[in-house]
């Protein structure tokens, strides 16, 4: 759809184009830097996540097991058949949906705020997470023999949920801003949490299954759940990627990006389908991580530049990133007991937050 | 204040109050042995400050599932005119849709009783139920297998039958020992993982369930977490530490609630290594009685002294 699009462009010079905006749209972006530093962030995000943990495996241990599962190599890393499982299985796959997940929060909640032009905005403005909340519940209080098709009922809560608030909030004018359908996400949002709260209390003995997969966890992430939401992180990450600089026209106004040829409906339903579908996916397989969406995307703002051709790709590598370290601090600081991820989010990521807000504020807009 | 608002933060109150219960726990019974005969007019000093029954109560609403067989233990069962839809044992109880941890004052009324008994005040339920002249009774989670034993007195003192709440007290007493005596003490320190839900909520030595396992030498994983004291003695535990533990045993008491089971243990990944796994020491347990510290804790006990008693004889 956005093929014909004359900003589609290599190098455009679009704040050149639009004169004076109320937001400085940088002439010449530099994206590598930023990129390598989000890169860096993340690989010592990884490293650390894979060779920390209660168990105490070794650092030597930890990369004997990784040498032995190198394709073709046949080595045995020497490692107990414990130390291995702990590692390759236990370990390993948690650190990699935690950046997956993390990737996609902040990624869509960088979209979300690019298309509803709101600092507020977070991947789950248009209901994902009260439908998925919603579809989780249903799911714990019909018995225990359903609790396979938890993550699945979760995402076609958020699904669901995120498609009744786009129908009737573009339907229902307002369209140049997006308000209607930021109203319309509070309004099916605060009734999806209303049934699901009716629920959970009318099963109270339930309540313990609810709230912590509410609160959120990596506790028991597996391989199997890798593989479930790759795909649609794969999918909803190319589709943002590709619409990054679309992102940069959107910013200035929906009038104006018409003006420029772009139409700014479509590509607003192509963006949040996207987002809403990998988000919806993480969420999952996680559960409400709050936060992520919100302060990630912000940060690389304030620190790297504000165009989607920077804040898309370095949101996505510096989400994962910060998801990976939360959740080692999750499963260390307490270990061998856990702490919900989500107040890790909050507690490490808000001060830093306002750190970075406090420092660059007086340089660059939030938006 | 409004009226809707103030429904919201009573049920939000009442919601973390449950979470609170759900998750963690087992708070100090702060109970008294009863001093009384049995006769009444009575007083007892019970976790909600003193309940003064002036007769026998023929029309007891219980709230807890506990106290309901502790109740139907010491011969009490017939004074019992409803318990709380989580009150499944005895069958003969009389099930209704009341609901102990979110408690309807009008709902409870309607069943005019004469003495209601709770796991817990949490939301000013003898106060309320008091302006009617409903005494109430609230019966927290026993800690300790003392705290449980004063609170089957404690129920026969308030229904007019402690002679029998003593009897069931001596015999519980002696079923416990003799299981103890007739189980081997493991050699040493044998240890357990309690799944209290599939993400990894466990129990330390220091819970009520953990002092009854602690009765035939086991000792639990959970221990050294540094969350479990705060977290009353039920921390979530990381799933790498709970294999690096490698646990002699593992207790499921979520094969009710999660339909946990041997099987779906051994499909986790990485779990099929652990010793208690490949060895057959994963030990179901019915989560309703080991969630409770009534009288089936006998039960409990008996079956994890039979996975000690296999694993030592060397059956499996």
């Amino acid at each position: 759809m956005s093929t014909t699009l004359p900003q589609r462009t290599r190098g455009h010079p679009l704040g050149a184009e639009l004169g004076p905006v109320p937001m400085s749209l940088p002439r010449r972006v530099s994206v590598r830097v930023p990129v390598l530093v989000a890169t860096a962030l993340l690989l010592a995000a990884v490293l650390l996540g894979i060779s920390i943990g209660p168990a105490d495996v070794p650092i030597l241990t930890v990369l004997g097991v990784f040498v032995s599962h190198l394709p073709l190599l046949h080595l045995h890393s020497g490692a107990s058949r414990l130390d291995q499982a702990i590692i390759w299985q236990i370990r390993l796959p948690r650190v990699v949906l935690a950046g997956l997940v993390g990737a996609m929060l902040a990624s869509g909640g960088a979209s979300y705020q690019g298309v509803f032009r709101n600092p507020l905005a977070d991947p789950y403005l248009l209901g994902v997470a009260a439908g998925a909340g919603l579809g989780a519940t249903i799911v714990i209080v019909s018995g225990p023999h359903m609790t396979e098709l938890l993550p699945l009922a979760a995402f076609i809560g958020a699904v669901g949920a995120v498609t009744v608030t786009y129908l009737v909030g573009a339907n229902a004018g307002l369209r140049a801003s997006g308000a209607s359908i930021v109203l319309a996400g509070v309004a099916v949002a605060a009734l999806l949490t209303a049934v699901q709260t009716y629920l959970q209390q009318e099963h109270s003995q339930d309540l313990q299954q609810v709230y912590a997969w509410i609160l959120g966890s990596f506790n028991v992430a597996t391989w199997s759940d890798v593989l479930l939401i790759l795909p649609y992180v794969t999918l909803s990450a190319v589709v943002l990627l590709a619409h990054r600089r679309l992102l940069d026209v959107l910013r200035v106004g929906e009038d104006e990006a018409g003006s420029l040829g772009v139409h700014a409906t479509r590509v607003r339903l192509t963006i949040v389908a996207a987002a809403t579908l990998g988000t919806a996916a993480a969420v999952a397989v996680s559960g409400l991580i709050g936060f992520v969406g919100i302060i990630v995307a912000h940060t690389v703002r304030l620190t790297a530049g504000s165009s989607y051709r920077v804040v898309m790709p370095v949101s996505m590598i510096g989400g994962a990133a910060f998801l990976i370290l939360a959740d080692l601090v999750a499963r260390t600081a307490q270990a061998p007991g856990e702490i919900p991820i989500g107040v890790v989010t909050a507690f490490v990521g808000a001060p830093f937050f306002l750190f970075v807000l406090c420092s660059k504020r007086a340089q660059q807009g939030v938006r | 204040m409004n009226k809707a608002l103030r429904r919201s933060l009573l049920s939000l109150a009442m919601s973390s109050a449950a979470i609170a219960t759900a998750i963690g726990g087992a708070r100090s019974a702060g109970a008294a042995v009863p001093t009384s005969n049995g006769t009444f007019p009575v007083s007892i000093h019970a976790a909600n400050g003193t309940v003064r029954l002036s007769s026998r109560p023929t029309a007891i609403v219980s709230l807890s599932s506990t106290a309901t067989e502790m109740l139907y233990a010491i011969g009490a069962g017939r004074q019992v005119k409803a318990v709380d839809e989580y009150s499944d044992y005895p069958p003969q109880a009389p099930k209704t849709g009341l609901d102990g941890n979110q408690p309807n004052v009008e709902a409870i009324a309607a069943y005019q009783p004469d003495l209601v008994v709770v796991a817990g005040d949490t939301t000013g339920l003898t106060k309320q139920l008091g302006k009617l002249g409903i005494p109430v009774l609230s019966e927290p989670a026993a800690a300790t297998l003392d705290q449980a034993y004063q609170q089957y007195l404690q129920l026969g003192e308030a229904t007019g039958q402690l002679p029998q709440a003593k009897v069931e007290v001596t015999s519980v007493r002696s079923q416990i020992a003799q299981i103890v005596a007739s189980t081997p003490k493991p050699t040493k320190g044998a240890t357990y993982y309690y799944e209290l839900d599939p993400t990894y909520y466990s129990v330390t030595s220091s819970t009520f369930i953990g002092r009854v396992l602690g009765l035939i030498g086991l000792k639990s994983i959970a221990d050294g977490a540094k969350g479990g004291a705060s977290s009353g003695g039920y921390p979530q535990l990381n799933a790498e530490f709970i294999v690096k533990s490698n646990p002699d045993y593992i207790f499921l008491a979520d094969t009710i609630c999660c339909a946990q089971t041997e099987e779906t243990v051994a499909t986790r990944p990485g779990w099929s290594n652990l010793h208690a796994v490949s060895t057959g020491r994963v030990v179901p347990l019915n989560d309703n009685i080991a969630s409770r510290w009534g009288p089936r804790i006998v039960v409990l006990l008996k079956d994890a002294a039979q996975a000690v008693d296999r694993a030592r004889s060397g059956q499996r």
